[in-house]
């Protein structure tokens, strides 16, 4: 029959245009950075093939990769937990019922909508010396650090701007507060359960799905910090933050080593998936589905 | 939780028929003081969270000068108004804003229908390979484009179209993973029946697409229509790199073009103005469309 030949195959159709993108922007580039990542190209002429010589300079050759590494590890091992703590925190706060919620959700949340170069410009007035962050710490009588020229402090600042963004954690958690069933409270507080218990063994086992999530979500962006970098501290002071895609972009792009940074590119997106692996691991043993023994 | 599972939980109506008043008393002090802090802490939070972007303002509405004044004053007297004129008079920046309207009209429009057809293609049409093809979308949406975007770049030249829209532009024409995704799931809590009743009645797939899924599917679509602006309003990374002359740019990665300037440092005050300029349209958004957003980050949320 025609028509079901054709009814087989048409949902091929429709996903098309998707089909044909994924082939040519996608597979295509994917597949070729692999074979990049073994050769010497810089942009004109054709690639050489040199084998693992590329993967062998990176970690034998090149301090400022180490340091790119140890930086975004740095960075992952503060921003994830901060965020993810204080957004946990907002969130609580967001979930009682006062007056004015919208307002408080709108003002905490915003700022990840509008996170990229505007705001990048905006940190680097408030991290100036005499600029706002230190005029506050000087009314609480901290005598505020030079930013964004210190090598010790530029990490923490650009820590301390992420903290800023922490909106998207917050309204997933946010979400998943307000789909916990009342009922299990008023179980808690029938079998005697205070605050402290109820959080402890209600909240915190109920939002464990959310909590994996963000934290997911929170170590991949963490290995992809791009714009605070190049705009805010340019990698500076002295390569303290100098982050892996940082210097993916300027041995590709400015050096247009691009053999080398294909394979910058393939341990960075290494790193991002043994990180994703483990926690998926890891997530069997202190993640709780609702149900799921059902199914 | 703690105001409200205190106010609510059967504690407070239990107390009574405990007969304690002062346990009654102690709880009512508790709720009290809990809503206190919960107060503050809002209060306190909002206010650190939205100051920031008063100081935007503030830096926006100053003059060149008064960024070298010690100590600079707290609020730009006379304000600089004039700044928000003087940005049209840097070159290219008339060709930013248009740069980066073209590429999020696209995305709002091409890109939203198209991940949509898509999506539809998955969560309603059996043909061969649907759960494997749908198994690759989920893969390239962890995928991060660094790790392709040397290839592509390549690719790009080949193609002539380095410092052009077509980078930004043409890929949007296959749908985008994320949206592809979301927009799937959200089809499938669609009941089948509907489109067998449509199909009983002579309407052909893509009649039922767009006469019975789409209308039904209005929310989703703007959440992903909403997304998708501010995704392509604020991307810095990819731009950055396949564009170049300075009339070719957007507005994101105009901003960069100002900060390496040579005249960087008398251009302080025009850069807050352009800051706000690129920011504005966000905003605006968003609180036109709020909802949209708590809905969409939730749906993907709960589904993780």
């Amino acid at each position: 029959m025609r028509t079901t030949r054709w009814q087989r195959w048409s949902g091929l159709l429709f996903i098309m245009p998707w089909l044909i993108t994924f082939l040519w922007f996608t597979l295509g580039p994917f597949i070729a950075s692999i074979y990049l990542s073994f050769t010497n190209y810089r942009f004109i002429g054709l690639p050489t093939w040199i084998g693992f010589q590329n993967y062998a300079n990176l970690f034998g050759d090149d301090p400022k990769f180490i340091r790119s590494i140890i930086n975004t590890l740095y960075y992952t091992g503060v921003h994830v937990p901060g965020v993810m703590l204080l957004a946990f925190f907002v969130a609580l706060l967001l979930n009682q019922k006062v007056k004015g919620q919208p307002i408080y959700r709108t003002a905490f949340y915003l700022p990840s909508v509008t996170a990229g170069v505007a705001t990048a410009y905006l940190w680097i007035l408030l991290l100036q010396p005499n600029g706002l962050i230190n005029q506050f710490l000087g009314i609480v009588g901290i005598d505020g650090p030079t930013w964004l020229t210190s090598s010790t402090w530029a990490m923490p600042a650009l820590i301390l701007m992420s903290f800023w963004g922490l909106g998207t954690t917050m309204i997933i958690y946010l979400a998943a507060l307000q789909g916990i069933p009342q009922h299990l409270y008023e179980a808690a507080s029938v079998d005697g359960a205070g605050v402290v218990r109820k959080m402890w063994h209600v909240t915190v086992p109920m939002m464990t799905p959310a909590i994996f999530l963000t934290a997911v979500l929170q170590i991949i962006g963490s290995w992809q910090v791009f714009t605070q970098a190049l705009i805010v501290t340019n990698g500076g002071p002295r390569d303290s933050t100098l982050f892996i895609l940082l210097h993916l972009y300027r041995t590709g792009f400015e050096y247009f080593q691009m053999g080398y940074a294909s394979a910058i590119a393939w341990v960075l997106f290494m790193i991002i998936l043994v990180f994703t692996i483990i926690q998926f691991t890891v997530a069997r043993r202190w993640v709780y589905y609702e149900g799921a023994t059902e199914r | 939780m703690t105001a409200r599972t205190i106010e609510t939980g059967p504690g407070v109506r239990q107390a009574p028929v405990a007969g304690s008043t002062i346990r009654s008393r102690r709880i009512q002090r508790m709720r009290i003081i809990a809503r206190l802090v919960a107060y503050v802490g809002l209060i306190g939070g909002s206010l650190m969270y939205a100051i920031p972007f008063v100081w935007m303002v503030r830096a926006s509405l100053m003059s060149i000068d008064m960024f070298y004044e010690d100590p600079q004053p707290l609020f730009p007297d006379p304000p600089a108004f004039n700044n928000f004129a003087d940005v049209w008079q840097i070159g290219p920046f008339f060709w930013w804003i248009g740069n980066s309207t073209i590429v999020s009209f696209a995305a709002v429009t091409a890109g939203t229908l198209i991940s949509a057809i898509v999506a539809f293609g998955f969560a309603r049409l059996r043909f061969p390979g649907n759960r494997i093809f749908f198994l690759i979308v989920i893969s390239t949406m962890m995928l991060p484009q660094h790790v392709i975007i040397i290839p592509q770049v390549i690719l790009f030249r080949e193609l002539n179209w380095l410092d052009t829209l077509l980078p930004l532009i043409i890929p949007l024409f296959g749908g985008t993973p994320f949206y592809i995704f979301l927009l799937r799931q959200f089809f499938m809590t669609l009941p089948l029946e509907l489109d067998e009743a449509a199909q009983i009645d002579g309407a052909s797939r893509l009649r039922v697409f767009w006469t019975v899924v789409m209308p039904l599917s209005k929310p989703a679509i703007a959440t992903v229509g909403v997304f998708s602006f501010i995704n392509h309003w604020n991307d810095f990374f990819f731009p950055l790199i396949i564009l170049q002359s300075s009339e070719r740019l957007t507005l994101a990665v105009g901003m960069r073009w100002l900060q390496a300037g040579q005249y960087e440092a008398q251009r302080l005050h025009l850069q807050m103005a352009v800051a706000i300029i690129a920011v504005a349209p966000v905003i605006v958004l968003f609180f036109f469309a709020q909802k949209h957003f708590i809905r969409g980050i939730a749906l993907t949320g709960i589904k993780g």
